[in-house]
């Protein structure tokens, strides 16, 4: 009982580190699937916290807070909108350039604020988002099994985690169900159809980045006002791309995202957990095999060993209308 | 994809666009300065007169600038056959490795050993590069995701291997034991003492020459060997490469193959330039310079190694900056790198049409 208690635990710490990723993956999920590739997430996420850690700290509200972090993401997708539609730029290295300039900005003005070598001050309680407790927890506590996972892992999230959670059905409904969706998933496979039916590619695409904006933005929210209660320089540690990497192992699909993203921050959370610990039989896990694993998993399934993970057929080719 | 207006004169693309790309980020780098209430000029006059002003100040400066050439030329070499190697910085930790191994455990007489640990860098920056590059070829996974992956696998096998099995038992920090003195790249006070000239004690190394020797290398092979043809052939059209009886499968593994022992050249550098022992993150981010390095030179070696130069200034004038200015901290060099990358790499065409409208202007204007 109580090693199921116990796992439980790692499970609960495994949705709280997955909800970042997922909120990115589904992110890039958009971008991706409307043709703009986007390898800039990790700087994206790390405007968006530091934005929102700066907005909670001078006004003391989590909501401004969250505004001010997808405002900022909102920017940042828009540079990168402008870059990949209408420069025709090179997107990897127009996400490279994001990459670049977020981690060098957010660390220098966060400096130039606090002196405190980039670090925001301590966020008070109520500029944070807080765990929601759901109803009845204490009356399902009393059925075994049962009882636990409701209590650490069904209730107990804050607002972010219930919506990163959604994202999938709402994600998947949108590009499957509705028109918006299927014309934004055909200008990422094949946009000269697209535009022949008279649709605006560049609308579409655009539309797309604002949506990716405005996610991340959501994740970088997660990590510096309900995660953390600070920001710190080059806190996504990587986080945008495992995110990315989810993205490639789940082949662009919303279900398998929510998934991997799981999957991963779970994985996370074991390695944080076995930290020294030593099983038998095979002695110490090296913690750095556990780390590396969800980008070892990604390689092997780009690499066809284990299905074959295609990119929507126009991604990261600039659309050019004929004349 | 032609270019939206006629194609410029070309002292205007060459240099004229290069230079306004450039101009633009620091113009904005500027902007950042001001904003953060300190005085551009006399950040700018700080941080040449770090660079610049001295001769240590000099040494460091081109230490550092011998970094960024090898890891510029390395991104370059792929660009032009038409691949994007992110993980310059993953291919040239483990290159550490490899020299690593040389010097600890293979100990060869004089300075054979030092250039055979060059050697192992370089093959093992290669080993590293080759599984993205086969991967690519030969299974058509992207090259941008498995190097950007690969970056990680090799932080993750590196801190493994230098928490776990090579630090020195004396030691607290994660790092080796140093090298015997046959197996390091001798310093430019120590070259320049039997002639009688006193340079002063920076980490400044032979491996400046190898950098450049790397550079003369790479334009030949780009521009004067058949080798180097069909790797541009590729990288203008893999397509019609076919035709000419060049295999894009081969081309792209050779490409990744020589840009990840380019990678190997950081190692050398710092590893067995400055450092005499292996330790942990000593890549310190300079793959991704070579990005910056790459694209401002327009992957062509005399263009990267100026390039380099400039980031070598910007390395070392901004660590005397951030001492004089606090405000100002070392992370802004990182934004002037990303902007650069920016303008020169991601917007470049951006002042195209306004200069092309210029130019057209003025050359239909009748003389009077």
């Amino acid at each position: 009982m109580e090693s199921f208690d116990s796992f439980v635990v790692i499970l609960g710490s495994g949705i709280r580190l997955g909800v970042p990723l997922i909120l990115a993956c589904f992110a890039g999920l958009w971008s991706e699937r409307s043709g703009v590739v986007d390898i800039g997430l990790e700087g994206k996420m790390l405007t968006g916290a530091f934005a929102a850690a700066t907005a909670a700290t001078f006004t003391g509200s989590a909501w401004i807070g969250l505004l001010a972090g997808i405002a900022a993401t909102v920017m940042v997708s828009l540079i990168h909108g402008y870059a990949s539609i209408d420069q025709r730029a090179n997107q990897i290295v127009s996400g490279t350039a994001i990459n670049l300039v977020a981690d060098g900005m957010t660390a220098l003005i966060g400096n130039a604020i606090w002196s405190q070598g980039g670090r925001t001050p301590q966020l008070p309680d109520e500029a944070l988002f807080h765990s929601i407790t759901l109803p009845f927890v204490d009356q399902v506590d009393a059925i075994p099994i049962l009882g636990s996972i409701y209590r650490n892992l069904i209730s107990g999230h804050d607002i972010l985690t219930y919506f990163a959670f959604a994202l999938a059905p709402l994600t998947y409904w949108a590009l499957y169900s509705t028109r918006f969706g299927l014309r934004l998933r055909a200008v990422g496979e094949n946009p000269a159809a697209v535009d022949t039916a008279g649709i605006s590619v560049r609308g579409l695409r655009y539309s797309a980045v604002l949506i990716c904006g405005v996610l991340v933005g959501l994740s970088g929210v997660y990590l510096s006002i309900a995660q953390a209660a600070y920001f710190q320089p080059h806190m996504s540690a990587g986080k945008g791309f495992i995110a990315l990497a989810a993205l490639v192992f789940a082949k662009w699909r919303p279900w398998p995202a929510l998934a991997t993203c799981l999957l991963f921050g779970f994985l996370d959370a074991l390695a944080i957990r076995m930290q020294g610990a030593v099983i038998p039989g095979i002695g110490a896990v090296p913690v750095q095999a556990i780390v590396a694993l969800p980008y070892v998993l990604t390689v092997v399934l780009l690499a066809g060993f284990i299905g074959k993970a295609i990119p929507p057929k126009a991604s990261g080719v600039p659309y050019v209308k004929e004349r | 994809m032609s270019s939206p207006l006629g194609p410029l004169p070309l002292w205007a693309d060459v240099a004229l666009i290069p230079l306004l790309n450039v101009a633009a980020a620091f113009v904005i780098s500027g902007l950042v300065v001001l904003a953060i209430g300190e005085n551009p000029i006399e950040a700018v006059q700080l941080l040449v007169g770090g660079a610049l002003g001295d001769l240590e100040g000099i040494g460091f400066t081109l230490y550092y600038a011998t970094s960024f050439i090898f890891t510029g030329l390395a991104v370059a070499l792929c660009f032009h056959a038409g691949l994007f190697n992110i993980g310059v910085e993953g291919q040239a930790y483990v290159a550490g490795l490899g020299a690593a191994l040389v010097g600890l455990y293979l100990p060869l007489p004089g300075y054979t050993q030092v250039i055979v640990a060059i050697v192992a860098a370089a093959l093992f920056g290669a080993a590293f590069a080759a599984i993205p590059g086969y991967l690519q070829a030969k299974r058509d996974s992207h090259i941008v995701i498995t190097t950007i992956m690969f970056n990680y696998i090799a932080s993750a096998l590196m801190g493994y291997l230098l928490v776990n099995t090579l630090r020195s038992p004396t030691q607290m920090n994660p790092e080796t034991l140093p090298f015997p003195p046959g197996g390091t790249l001798p310093q430019f006070h120590e070259l320049l003492k039997p002639f009688g000239i006193i340079w002063p004690i920076t980490p400044l190394n032979l491996a400046f020459f190898l950098a450049l020797l790397a550079a003369v290398f790479v334009w030949l092979l780009i521009w004067r060997t058949r080798l180097g043809y069909e790797i541009r052939a590729v990288g203008v059209n893999p397509t019609a490469a076919v035709y000419g009886g060049i295999s894009p499968a081969r081309i792209t593994i050779i490409s990744t193959l020589l840009s990840g022992a380019l990678a190997g050249g950081l190692a050398v550098n710092v590893i067995l330039g400055e450092e005499h022992r292996l330790v942990l993150e000593f890549t310190a981010g300079f793959g991704f310079v070579g990005i910056a390095v790459a694209l401002m030179g327009r992957a062509h070696p005399i263009g990267i190694v100026l390039a380099a130069i400039l980031f070598g200034v910007l390395y070392q004038g901004g660590a005397e900056l951030a001492f004089d200015k606090p405000k100002i901290s070392r992370d802004m060099i990182v934004v002037i790198q990303g902007l650069v990358v920016l303008f020169a790499g991601a917007l470049e065409h951006m002042f195209r049409r306004p200069v092309a409208t210029l130019l057209a202007r003025r050359i239909t204007q009748p003389p009077i």
